[in-house]
């Protein structure tokens, strides 16, 4: 029995998803990303605020994770496991369009949902979430540096970046949701392999290499 | 194995449009901003559900404090100090505060950060007659404000201060000050952006000189009139 416990597990068992590289980009970049929505929170709900207090330290804190968020993205472009899978997200094929159209029409049924490496849900979450980063970036780098621009753009950018706020909020609350619903998934990024089973029912036209 | 659909390599570059359709739309959020932010306030001013005061400027006061904490003060253990370049240097009580002559004033409350709340009725001691009352002498220029959150400080010329639409308050929305509105006294200047009304007063220093405040160290304008500082162009609210 001892012995068995000692024979590596069937190669074919699991797939890898995730290189080193990218499992630390996610973590990074989570990591910073949560920083800046617990600071938001507490720089913009009031009973937060009050609890806190400290307003100029939260805000120094929220203003240098927001600065750094982009960052392990930008850093990882070094790795090429990445960029395939920026390539991947990036392009959608026919298989794309029937996906969205079952999750429009709440189809749950395997057959319905085919998706490569990513699905379709996946690859527009990361094209928005990306350029929803940025739109904060700029918009708080307008209300940070006022004698940068026109003070009347600081109003609009304060505005701009609630309102992003708010909306990022409930789509990065989906991402979450989404996550602690399929454990397999979240194993794929933390120890950078999926089971075949997995990789087979949830991305059929995704094909691992070795 | 089957090699790998080829439009997952070679498909549409969606994700590309996705990317850069959301920062499109950022940039047109910025310059739609004022109109919409116009139309949402007209909205929430109308909404008898409260609800829209969840949302981003839907309305009402926003909690800003510099201090880790503030400690809770009343009407035992309360005091004001008028000091400084005065002949009749005193302590206010809170009672003391209360007996003396009250002036409302009701006015929109506009912050530099863009919020504003319509309307807002404000009441308490004119500063002006507590500066009376302490004999200023001629050397003075300006006032110097601290507060007991111990961080901090604001400043006003002794010509503003003298404005009558400058208050020591001790009511706001016809209600005492509550603790987290800066209670149970704050300084009140009308024509001036909010954070001139500084909260948890708890000190008055006649002056020879302005010496900036708080965030006025940080950047933002000694003489913060509405409309007339910090690079804005809201209403005056004074």
């Amino acid at each position: 029995m001892s012995l068995r416990a000692d024979t590596p597990a069937r190669p074919a068992a699991r797939v890898r998803r995730f290189s080193r590289a990218e499992r630390w980009i996610h973590r990074t970049t989570a990591a910073l990303m949560g920083v800046c929505v617990v600071t938001a929170a507490v720089l913009y709900i009031p009973q937060l605020a009050v609890l806190v207090g400290r307003r100029e330290l939260v805000v120094r804190v929220h203003e240098c994770a927001g600065l750094a968020l982009p960052v392990p993205v930008l850093l990882g472009l070094v790795s090429r496991a990445f960029r395939a899978d920026l390539r991947f997200l990036n392009r959608f094929g026919p298989h794309d369009r029937l996906w969205l159209w079952a999750a429009l029409r709440r189809d749950r049924r395997r057959q319905a949902r085919p998706a490569g490496k990513f699905n379709a849900g996946q690859k527009i979450y990361a094209a928005w979430i990306a350029g929803a980063t940025l739109v904060m970036l700029g918009t708080g780098l307008l209300m940070w540096f006022t004698h940068l621009a026109p003070l009347v753009w600081r109003t609009s950018a304060t505005f701009v970046h609630d309102w992003l706020a708010l909306t990022i909020a409930v789509v990065l609350a989906g991402h979450i949701g989404m996550a602690l619903g399929d454990p397999e998934a979240r194993k794929g990024l933390r120890t950078g392999t999926v089971s075949e089973e997995w990789a087979k029912r949830q991305h059929p036209l995704w094909r691992p290499r070795p | 194995m089957n090699p790998e659909p080829p439009e997952e390599r070679d498909g549409t570059p969606v994700g590309r449009r996705v990317f850069l359709g959301t920062l499109g739309l950022g940039a047109l959020g910025v310059l739609a901003a004022p109109a919409l932010q116009r139309g949402l306030e007209a909205l929430s001013g109308n909404d008898p559900t409260g609800l829209t005061g969840l949302l981003p400027n839907g309305g009402g006061f926003r909690y800003y404090s510099v201090a880790a904490s503030v400690p809770d003060k009343n009407a035992t253990d309360y005091r004001l100090t008028v000091d400084g370049l005065v002949d009749r240097p005193r302590g206010y009580t809170l009672a003391d505060l209360r007996a003396l002559p009250q002036t409302r004033l009701v006015r929109d409350v506009q912050c530099v950060t863009g919020w504003r709340v319509p309307g807002t009725p404000f009441e308490g001691v004119r500063l002006a007659d507590l500066l009376d009352a302490a004999g200023v002498r001629p050397t003075a220029r300006a006032l110097r404000f601290t507060c007991f959150d111990g961080t901090y400080t604001e400043s006003l010329t002794l010509d503003q201060a003298r404005r009558p639409d400058v208050l020591v308050a001790l009511r706001m929305q016809d209600k005492d000050i509550s603790h987290d509105h800066g209670g149970p006294v704050r300084l009140y200047v009308a024509p001036m952006y909010f954070y001139k009304s500084a909260k948890w007063l708890s000190g008055i220093t006649v002056t020879d000189r302005v010496k900036p405040g708080y965030w006025e160290n940080l950047g933002y304008d000694v003489d913060a009139w509405v409309g007339r500082s910090n690079g804005r162009t809201d209403e005056p609210t004074s």
